[in-house]
């Protein structure tokens, strides 16, 4: 291109701006609609439709033509794009662009007053952090600074939102034109979108993931009922916002409060849940590490936004500061580049988002580290063109070059994602935007420099190359070369060992540049510089690279994962002494062979073709392990924001990452029942899960097991831990009035929903069946209520003291069903028989006592004292660390109250498999159960006894062999990780300080021992 | 099982409350206990040997099955243990944690070195007598609270008043130091601290306040009367004189590190509290002659990727090092009284069982400085001594029937075995 075209360019204004009709001009009218072509140039129409030395034709903002047979109208401005690359601006389908953030609420705190009730004014729903009326397109205003940060990397529309709120309103598509919001605008209500943060929501309720999701759903249905009962609710505003939103697409942040770690990607399922339930297909927004899981994310069906938030590399130099980091850490820093291309070879659909990103250049060269670890460009530029286009439905305006779309495009000098490529300008609506203007002219070339002082004139050869000048007169000498497109500073001394030299400034005026400047005696002297030869450059390609080579993904993502699935063998255990835990009582020099995942015989000599043998003479074999009473595995275990939570389910944050479930796994856990924590009366629906490591979320849960619920009665109800307390009961007197008054209005409530469904509709051949729920709210919290008084859900009761007890027992019997178990019943002892007599089993610790008022008269007698009076007696955990040594803590009655060891054995098998309605399929070893074992080093009760193999479903799920190969593989990729980090730091890449990987860790609130130094704990 | 029975209802027949558990008076006559198997204490078994003990003190250790005394006990099949020592606890200073009220264990302010936890030591916890019933008959009292926490004494657990209970009065000086992890910030919300500030430097910090202390303290003890008086500095005298030992709580390596270097410093003798991570550098621990006592075995792994068993085989590990380590249990749940167990899962997990024996009771004496007195079954040494049914380690066959602090048969009864009773009582059991 000739310099002068250039200066042409840059001198003719290309700021189309479009007046409103509506607004009055101050001065003259100005209204300019010159079309304007971008000649010569290679376009990308679309990310798979490319052509070279086409036109861009655009007017008024708009697309008039593209091609290689555009007729270029006269009246049209005409820039040569040769050697120009032409792509469609990017779009981001993710940001809060122009919308005013809000501050977060502080997280909620156990031990603080409670807020029941919104705070915020007005004719809004009940909730605080259902935010449905907001409407972002209201809130929008133009933000330069911002924009141009996301012209500068080729965005030209983005969706934007206000993040605020578990129900976020609706967002809008906008422009990132420096212009009018009433230009900028494509669409004010694009979206509707939706999170797990509670964002500036200071209301107590939802404290939980679980609560999140309980609340998003009884939304769903409150908004439906509303739209045929708005006289029974008033206005409600939220609500019809919130369904007036229902038609556009739908965004699911999957967010939480915090930052978010690994456990996240499930975050993407628990949407995808919610959504299945109400006839929905989110969006999915993620955090960065839906990789972890791909295939579970391919199954949502949904199309993903990903952030590009890749972690830098750590500072490994202090052994002292990485022997607190995870390989699962160091692991992700790894992986993380890799999701993207993870994403196209599953065929997922994508979309690519800055927001994770603090500054936006991060991003640009997060893309290019993507791609170089799989992703393909084409599948690149669809991420950031076609995809969010279509899902914003906004494909008709944005997301490729085509007649009549805005005219939001940037050039480039050469391939986008080349190395040496840049965006040079950016259009937004036909809007010029520079980024980098220098760089469209190549001044790289030959000049013949001449400098005139005082009538003579001094001759220089003067050659750029890269925004290097070197002078060529006596010797060759490197210059001080500065353009930055139309101003121009050339420095230089006329020799190497000269004393004399140039400072000359000026400007080009096309192929010549002129100006004045001073000698080294700061005469004045003027130059004049002319073009002799231009050299080109080619523009280089992405040249196709290998893959770099990284470590391989494990299910979990941590040291004891599995590479593989496991699956299940014929396992065939020899000679073992086998505890039954049933009629047979303890076995001596007895086989045990597990096949198909299930107990398949019990006896001597037994053989069988392809088994694999597993000599256990001298060794134990017991049922695998059951505790009643746990909280690992989860995303959340209190929802403390109200007295009543029924609706809330443990089952819908399940963590299958949770390194407990291996540690268990290696204590002879199998079965563990994940309990809602203990802030309320009426807590959430608990989860029975199996401990099988390594799979899904909701494999993880055991199939067909009755549903329980987690009551809590005394001290923690009450909060009397708290500094004051402002929610009903503060005690428990009020306590036993929650439960009836729940009772009460679920009885109310299924009598309502009778009514509105009488019997006779739902007859073969006779009315259509009623839906009651167009008269009835539906209440998720009352569903579950109303489970327990039909006996299809059953209470797992926390309780300490003899009063609570026997007033719980009253209630049960008032309502007409039977109090299934009393957890923790450290009492107990005191009330057995009443317990007895109402047909209540029991759960409790062996030896905690006096750690609150509430435990003063605990004893470790009791579970022996609850079993001689007849009850069903467990000893549970409640505690990650306590869980892996259940069958010592069972032992602990034999010594305190001399029960049998065989009963003492059952109180971890059996007995709680009976309570939670689980004996048919585990508990015991008898033929036909499920291949639930554990093999112990010696008697099983004894404190040196080790479990050398877990077995779930006849799947080894811990083998104290293998486990000692993976503590070698942890050292090894942690080294590998370790050096492949500080070769980052030595080729001078940016470095994080080593940060130790703490581990958060749910609890009932009631413990007063330590659990390490890297854990949080967490109410 | 009879015998259990046996020794069950024996421990339970005597009285209605925890009120009228007497404290037992000095012993009178000679007692000798034959046929049993002696654990020693310092690594040695007796198998049917003889005991026998006077005035409080042990006057033999026979091989011989059996010596002569006034009383005789014949522990035929029973298993004779020197009494558990718990090296460090808030024992007698904490009753209720969740009840301020009860909470007789932290104070206000950063350099606490005058705070005497022995003056509130409440020798009528009703914790106190679970522990011995468990065989743990002394605890090192120390209390809780932010940097220089004050001293510590060691009592015997069967006292009418904390001046009976006093075994040896204020031998430590506990220091509590800060947390040096590198924490992310993503979790400060959780942790309740202010994203901003650098928990590290923040540490390193107070740990040059400390520093600061004792080179005060240092010249202030050289020549008391050239300064006003100063009760802190005054209080720590005897860290310079070796009367007084430094407990330093302290889990990382770093932390560790700098507890040696105040041994360095201040040419005290240092003792590690804590040291989760002490298998780290247990030869460092070594040759700078740094005991540990280390937090209770049963608690998790500090890392994800830390070997799922690592603190329970922590202590075989200082072990084969050759560190003089003590097993403690500072459970807040179960309240101190599975001592015997946690040094039970040590010896499942590497150490051999008279080795996990001494690590709650002779190299808890040696840490403690009361190893002259007590800690094993040698002659001269205070009659401390436990029998049990069976191994006291392990929880299938601890059953303690006899337990002797200087000689006096202590009782075994708690609050919980007159509860138990009265509930057997109600249901006719």
């Amino acid at each position: 291109m000739k310099l002068s075209q250039f200066v042409a360019m840059l001198l003719l204004s290309t700021v189309t701006a479009f007046a409103q009709p509506t607004f009055p001009v101050n001065g003259v009218a100005d209204k300019r609609s010159t079309p304007t072509a971008f000649t010569n140039a290679t376009i990308i129409i679309s990310p798979t439709t490319t052509v070279s030395n086409a036109t861009l034709l655009v007017q008024d903002g708009k697309i008039l033509a593209v091609g290689t047979n555009v007729a270029v109208p006269k009246e049209a401005q005409v820039i040569n794009c040769t050697g120009k690359f032409i792509y469609p601006a990017f779009i981001d389908a993710f940001t809060d662009y122009g919308v005013p953030r809000v501050e977060r609420a502080p997280g909620f705190n156990f031990f603080a007053p409670a807020q029941l009730t919104n705070n915020q004014k007005g004719a809004f729903g009940w909730n605080q952090a259902i935010r449905a009326d907001i409407d972002a397109g209201k809130l929008f205003s133009t933000d330069d600074s911002r924009a141009k940060n996301l012209r500068d990397i080729g965005f030209g529309a983005v969706f934007t939102h206000q993040k605020d709120g578990i129900a976020r309103g609706t967002g809008a598509v906008v422009t990132l034109a420096a212009d009018k919001e009433n230009n900028t605008i494509l669409k004010d209500k694009a979206a509707a979108v939706y999170s797990f943060s509670k964002g500036s929501s200071t209301q107590s309720y939802p404290s939980s993931m679980m609560g999140c999701i309980a609340l998003l759903k009884q939304t769903y249905y409150d908004a439906e009922w509303y739209k045929t009962n708005a006289d029974k609710e008033g206005v409600n505003l939220s609500l019809k916002a919130f369904n007036e939103a229902q038609n556009l697409p739908q965004i699911f942040d999957i967010a939480e409060r915090g930052n978010g770690d690994a456990s996240s990607k499930w975050n993407a399922l628990r949407a995808d849940r919610i959504g299945d339930a109400f006839g929905k297909q989110y969006i999915i927004k993620g955090l960065g590490y839906e990789y972890q899981r791909i295939d579970e994310m391919k199954k949502t069906g949904a199309t993903f936004i990903l952030p590009l938030n890749f972690p830098a590399a750590m500072d490994v130099e202090d052994a002292a500061d990485v022997r607190f980091v995870a390989v699962a850490d160091m692991k992700h820093w790894e992986l993380a580049p890799t999701q993207p291309a993870a994403f196209e070879k599953n065929a997922i659909p994508f979309c690519l988002t800055t927001n994770d990103n603090r500054d936006p250049r991060q991003f640009f060269a997060n893309l290019k580290k993507a791609i170089e670890n799989g992703l393909s460009e084409t599948a690149a530029l669809e991420a950031l063109l076609t995809t969010p286009a279509k899902v914003l439905e906004v494909a008709d305006k944005v997301g490729s070059l085509e007649k009549g779309k805005l005219a939001n495009f940037f050039i480039t000098n050469g391939p986008v994602f080349a190395d040496k490529s840049t965006i040079l300008q950016t259009y937004v609506q036909g809007i010029k935007y520079a980024v980098k203007e220098d760089a469209w002219y190549s001044t790289n070339g030959e000049y013949a420099l001449a400098i005139q002082q005082k009538g003579s004139t001094q001759n220089f050869t003067v050659s750029i190359k890269n925004n290097q000048a070197t002078v060529i007169a006596k010797d060759s000498v490197q210059g001080k070369w500065v353009f930055d497109g139309t101003q121009v500073k050339l420095n230089f001394n006329a020799g190497k060992k000269a004393k004399s030299g140039y400072k000359l400034s000026g400007i080009n005026n096309g192929d010549v540049w002129q100006g004045t400047g001073l000698d080294s005696s700061s005469e004045l002297v003027t130059w004049q510089m002319t073009l002799v030869k231009e050299t080109t450059t080619k523009a280089d390609s992405v040249k196709p690279k290998a893959l770099p080579t990284v470590g391989t993904l494990s299910y979990p993502l941590n040291g004891y994962g599995f590479e593989k699935a496991p699956t299940a063998q014929t396992l065939l255990f020899k000679n073992a002494t086998v505890w039954t835990s049933a009629k047979d009582g303890i076995l001596k020099e007895t086989d045990v062979l597990l096949k198909d995942g299930k107990i398949a015989a019990i006896g001597k000599s037994l053989s069988s073709a392809g088994a694999t043998v597993i000599d256990a003479t001298n060794k134990h074999l017991t049922p695998g392990l059951i505790d009643e009473h746990s909280h690992i595995a989860v995303s959340s275990i209190n929802e403390g924001g109200q007295s009543v939570t029924s609706e809330v389910r443990i089952g819908d944050n399940i963590n299958p990452d949770d390194i407990n479930i291996y540690r268990q796994l290696s204590g002879g856990v199998t079965t563990s029942h994940i309990l809602h924590g203990s802030a309320n009366t009426i807590g959430g629906q608990t989860q029975l899960l199996k401990l099988r490591w390594g799979v899904n979320d909701e494999d993880m849960k055991f199939a067909g097991a009755d549903g329980f619920i987690k009551f809590a009665l005394g001290e923690n109800v009450k909060r009397s831990p708290a500094q004051q307390n402002n929610r009903f009961p503060d005690s428990r007197m009020g306590v036993e009035q929650v439960m009836v008054d729940a009772f009460t209005r679920a009885r109310e409530y299924e009598k309502a929903i009778a009514a509105a469904n009488p019997p006779s509709a739902t007859k073969k051949g006779t009315l259509a069946k009623q839906n009651p729920w167009a008269t009835v709210r539906r209440d998720l919290e009352l569903d579950a209520l109303v489970e327990i008084l039909n006996k299809k859900r059953f209470i797992t009761c926390h309780s300490y003291v003899q009063s609570e007890i026997v007033g719980a027992l009253r209630v049960a019997e008032q309502f007409g069903f039977t109090l299934n178990t009393f957890t923790h019943i450290l009492e107990g002892y005191k009330v057995a028989d009443k317990m007895k007599a109402h047909g209540a089993a029991v759960s409790t610790f062996s030896d905690w006592w006096t750690y609150k008022m509430e435990v003063v008269d605990a004893i470790p007698q009791n579970a022996s004292i609850m079993q001689r009076v007849g009850l069903n007696v467990a000893i549970n955990s409640d505690d990650a660390e306590m869980a892996r040594r259940l069958n010592h803590e069972a032992a602990k009655s034999v010594k305190y109250a001399g029960m049998s060891e065989e009963n003492a054995l059952k109180m971890v098998t059996i007995n709680p498999a009976t309570m939670l309605h689980v004996d048919k399929q585990v508990g015991s070893i008898e033929i036909g159960k499920d291949a639930d074992v554990v093999l112990w080093s010696q008697h099983p009760l004894s404190v040196y006894a080790q479990a050398e193999k877990t077995v779930v479903d006849g799947i080894v799920y811990f083998d104290r062999e293998k486990d000692a190969q993976l503590r070698k593989n942890i050292v090894q990729e942690k080294n590998r990780l370790m050096q492949k980090m500080a070769g980052e730091k030595r080729a001078g890449m940016p470095t994080v300080p080593a940060a130790a990987s703490m581990e958060v860790m749910h609890s009932c609130g009631d413990h007063f021992h330590k659990h390490g130094l890297l854990v949080i704990d967490q109410h | 099982m009879k015998k259990i029975l046996y020794s069950f209802l024996f421990l339970t027949t005597v009285a209605t409350a925890q009120e009228t558990v007497y404290p037992a008076p000095a012993q009178k006559g000679s007692i000798a206990i034959n046929n049993a198997t002696i654990h020693v204490g310092n690594g040695a078994v007796i198998t049917n040997g003889s005991i026998v003990f006077e005035n409080g003190k042990i006057t033999q250790v026979n091989t011989s099955a059996t010596a002569t005394a006034a009383t005789v006990i014949n522990a035929n099949g029973k298993h004779v243990y020197p009494g558990l020592i718990l090296s460090s606890s808030n024992l007698g200073l904490l009753e209720v944690p969740s009840v301020r009220a009860t909470v007789d264990a932290n104070e206000i302010g950063e350099i606490n070195a005058n705070v005497r936890s022995i003056v509130a030591y409440n020798t009528d916890s009703k914790v106190i007598n679970t522990l011995k019933a468990n065989g743990i008959l002394l605890a090192n009292i120390a209390p809780n609270g932010s940097l220089l926490q004050g001293t510590s004494s060691v009592v015997q657990l069967d006292a009418w008043h904390w001046e009976d209970a006093a075994y040896a009065i204020d031998k430590g000086v506990h220091i509590n130091l800060p947390s040096l992890l590198n924490r992310p910030n993503p979790f400060a919300e959780f942790l309740g601290t202010a994203s901003n500030t650098d928990p590290l430097k923040r540490g390193l910090e107070q740990i040059e306040k400390l520093k600061q202390f004792f080179r005060d303290a240092k010249a202030y003890n050289a020549n008391p009367t050239a300064y006003p008086v100063n009760i802190k500095l005054s209080a720590v005298k005897g860290l310079f004189t070796q009367q007084q030992k430094l407990f330093v709580a302290a889990e990382t390596v770093k932390e560790m590190l700098i507890a040696i270097d105040f041994a360095k410093e201040f040419g005290c003798q240092v003792v590690i509290v804590g040291g989760s991570d002490s298998y780290l550098i247990a030869p460092l621990l070594k040759q700078n002659n740094i005991p540990v006592i280390l937090g209770q075995c049963h608690t998790l792994p500090t890392l994800q990727d830390d070997d799922v068993d690592q603190p329970y085989k922590t202590p075989a590990i200082l072990q084969k090092a050759g560190v003089l380590f003590a097993i403690n249990d500072d459970d807040g749940n179960s309240r101190f009284r599975n001592l015997a167990f946690n040094a039970g899962t040590a010896a499942a997990y590497g150490l051999t069982k008279e080795e996990a024996l001494a690590a709650v009771s002779l190299n808890a004496a040696k840490i403690l400085g009361i190893d002259a007195k007590t800690g094993s079954l040698e002659v001269g040494k205070d009659a401390n001594i436990v029998i049990s049914a069976g191994d006291l380690l392990d929880m299938k066959t601890s059953i303690v029937e006899h337990a002797f602090i200087q000689g006096r048969k202590v009782s075994l009864e708690t609050k919980q075995t007159q509860l138990a009773k009265r509930y057997e009582v109600k249901y006719g059991l």
